[in-house]
């Protein structure tokens, strides 16, 4: 019995949480082209993501690759195969594990510090101070950041991928002597642009996603420090189930349009 | 008692009418009325939770009223465009019960923020002398470059004040202009209160639960119980009153 009351308030819980993050992507959708556009602050919110993240989405590639091709590789020897080497671990890297795991370390990065910052700007009312100076907070706050993890995360993605796909050369080169153009040029033989495309539009989403998640837990973030606290984990929880799930109906859709 | 007169028959700039609001089944405000009048420092006395932050935040549409009506300046806010809305806040200025100072930006930074929306009121060009003269009428010039978290309470408040100043707005709203600060900084902020009242003519909504600064600042004063306006008066009138629930606020000074 009690049990069940548990199940029964999460889950009606649950779907107050969906409701209320549809509704905020909504108006994130409806307040996009409002004016003023707020570019100087879009440009400073997509160095600052950038900036904080690059490092790690660098070092987090580099050893997706390192370890992909030492994990891959006696399985391939084994068959004889170790010259596929370069086109396995590309597609692995390119249409999977590159954007989802880039996308994790970036909900954990930025996810977390927009739910915290926000949710700090609510409870000390800096967010009510914007609004009665005549600010949009919304346009200004949250359009801009949901923007510029949207536009970052692609891009953050891509600079993972080649990083990953450099890792994986030098654990080949220093197996079988490969020569940088021949990897490459496996590489690029082996990609198509249907592996290429819906892999990246799918890091729109990714960052569609924790930008949402991020803003929408803090910008509702409730009074006092444990808010704060509440708000910066519980937007990296959300975001990194909804990761997942977008991932699986990204896979599902470019399964049925590209016949893959 | 002709110059009282002479006060309820000035402009009034703001009036609640029978305000009602409350969150599930708390109700914090239950028939709440108030005017203010041209040039007057009102202040509202309640108990912390008492709901003057509530009442306060619905005088600037911060938050939407269960019932009731509101005007500022003779226009009812409750019904205004988001533009029409924006405008009128411009001569409303509202200091915070933490000052709200924007922490990922300067002290000049933070003074600026509320022109870039209202350009209109004035000469683009004139921006730093604007942001000098409210820092000067707050005595912080030499901060101008900090960040919030470099300054002390009291130098956080005194910036927040420079910057809802900076608009020269009609109305002050202070919500706990004194909490948090010890009696000394809390004294030069009522004093900065009420040069500021002087140099620019505001008229004043002063909510606290500070009986010192109601003492010093206050024409006027309502106390907030249950969630209605209980009793209005004067400082003198009001401390002398026999009600236990008025004599509450002014046993301890
Ligand atoms: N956003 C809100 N949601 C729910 N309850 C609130 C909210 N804001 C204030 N309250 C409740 O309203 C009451 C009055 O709060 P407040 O106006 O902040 O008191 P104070 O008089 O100390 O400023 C409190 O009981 C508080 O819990
Ligand atoms: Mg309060």
């Amino acid at each position: 019995m009690h049990i069940f009351t548990n199940i029964k308030s999460a889950s009606k819980s649950f779907f107050t949480e969906i409701g209320e993050l549809s509704f905020f992507t909504v108006r994130f959708f409806k307040d996009v082209l409002k004016r003023p556009l707020e570019l100087k602050e879009l440009g400073r919110q997509c160095y600052n993501m950038g900036n904080r993240s690059l490092f790690l989405v660098c070092i987090t590639g580099f050893i997706i690759g390192l370890v992909i091709t030492l994990q891959t590789r006696p399985t391939l020897m084994e068959f004889g195969a170790a010259s596929w080497m370069p086109s396995m671990v590309s597609i692995s890297i390119v249409r999977e594990i590159g954007p989802i795991i880039i996308a994790l370390v970036c909900a954990g990065r930025i996810g977390s510090s927009i739910g915290a910052e926000l949710g700090s700007m609510r409870v000390t009312e800096q967010i009510d101070a914007m609004e009665v100076s005549g600010t949009n907070p919304f346009k200004y706050l949250v359009v801009t950041r949901v923007l510029a993890v949207t536009l970052m995360l692609p891009l953050l993605v891509i600079i993972g991928d080649a990083i990953a796909l450099y890792g994986s050369f030098l654990i080949e080169n220093s197996k079988g002597n490969v020569s940088f153009t021949l990897y490459f040029n496996q590489v690029f033989n082996a990609l198509e642009f249907a592996d290429i495309i819906p892999a990246t539009i799918k890091t729109f989403f990714f960052g569609l996603a924790i930008g949402i998640v991020g803003c929408y837990k803090g910008y509702y973030c409730k009074k006092g420090t444990a808010g704060v606290g509440k708000a910066a984990n519980s937007a990296v929880v959300v975001a990194s189930l909804l990761l997942f799930v977008i991932d699986f109906i990204a896979v599902f859709v470019t399964d049925i349009f590209f016949d893959l | 008692m002709m110059d009282k007169k002479h006060i309820t028959e000035r402009d009034i700039v703001l009036e609640i009418k029978d305000l009602q609001k409350s969150f599930g089944d708390n109700h914090v405000i239950n028939g709440f009325n108030l005017k203010l009048y041209q040039g007057e420092n009102l202040v509202i006395m309640g108990k912390s939770g008492s709901g003057k932050s509530v009442m306060i935040k619905c005088l600037v549409g911060l938050m939407e009223l269960d019932s009731g009506s509101i005007s500022v300046m003779d226009k009812d806010i409750t019904n205004l465009d988001q533009r029409a809305l924006d405008i009128l806040r411009a001569d409303i200025g509202f200091l915070f019960q933490g000052s709200a100072l924007y922490d990922s930006m300067t002290v000049r930074e933070n003074l600026e923020f509320p022109l870039r929306r209202h350009s209109d009121r004035f000469d683009e060009t004139n921006t730093e002398a604007m942001v000098m003269e409210a820092l000067e009428s707050v005595g912080l010039i030499h901060a101008i470059d900090l960040m919030p978290s470099e300054l002390s309470g009291g130098m956080q408040k005194r910036v927040a004040l420079a910057r809802t100043l900076i608009l020269k707005p009609k109305i002050m709203l202070y919500d706990e202009p004194t909490s948090g600060l010890d009696p000394i900084t809390s004294k030069e902020i009522i004093m900065l209160m009420q040069e500021i009242q002087k140099k620019y003519g505001t008229s004043s909504l002063i909510i606290t639960h500070d009986v010192d600064c109601a003492r010093v600042i206050s024409d006027r004063m309502i106390l907030l119980i249950d969630g209605t306006n209980y009793a209005e008066g004067s400082f003198a009138d009001l401390s002398k009153r026999e009600d236990p629930k008025i004599k509450a606020f002014f046993k301890n000074k």
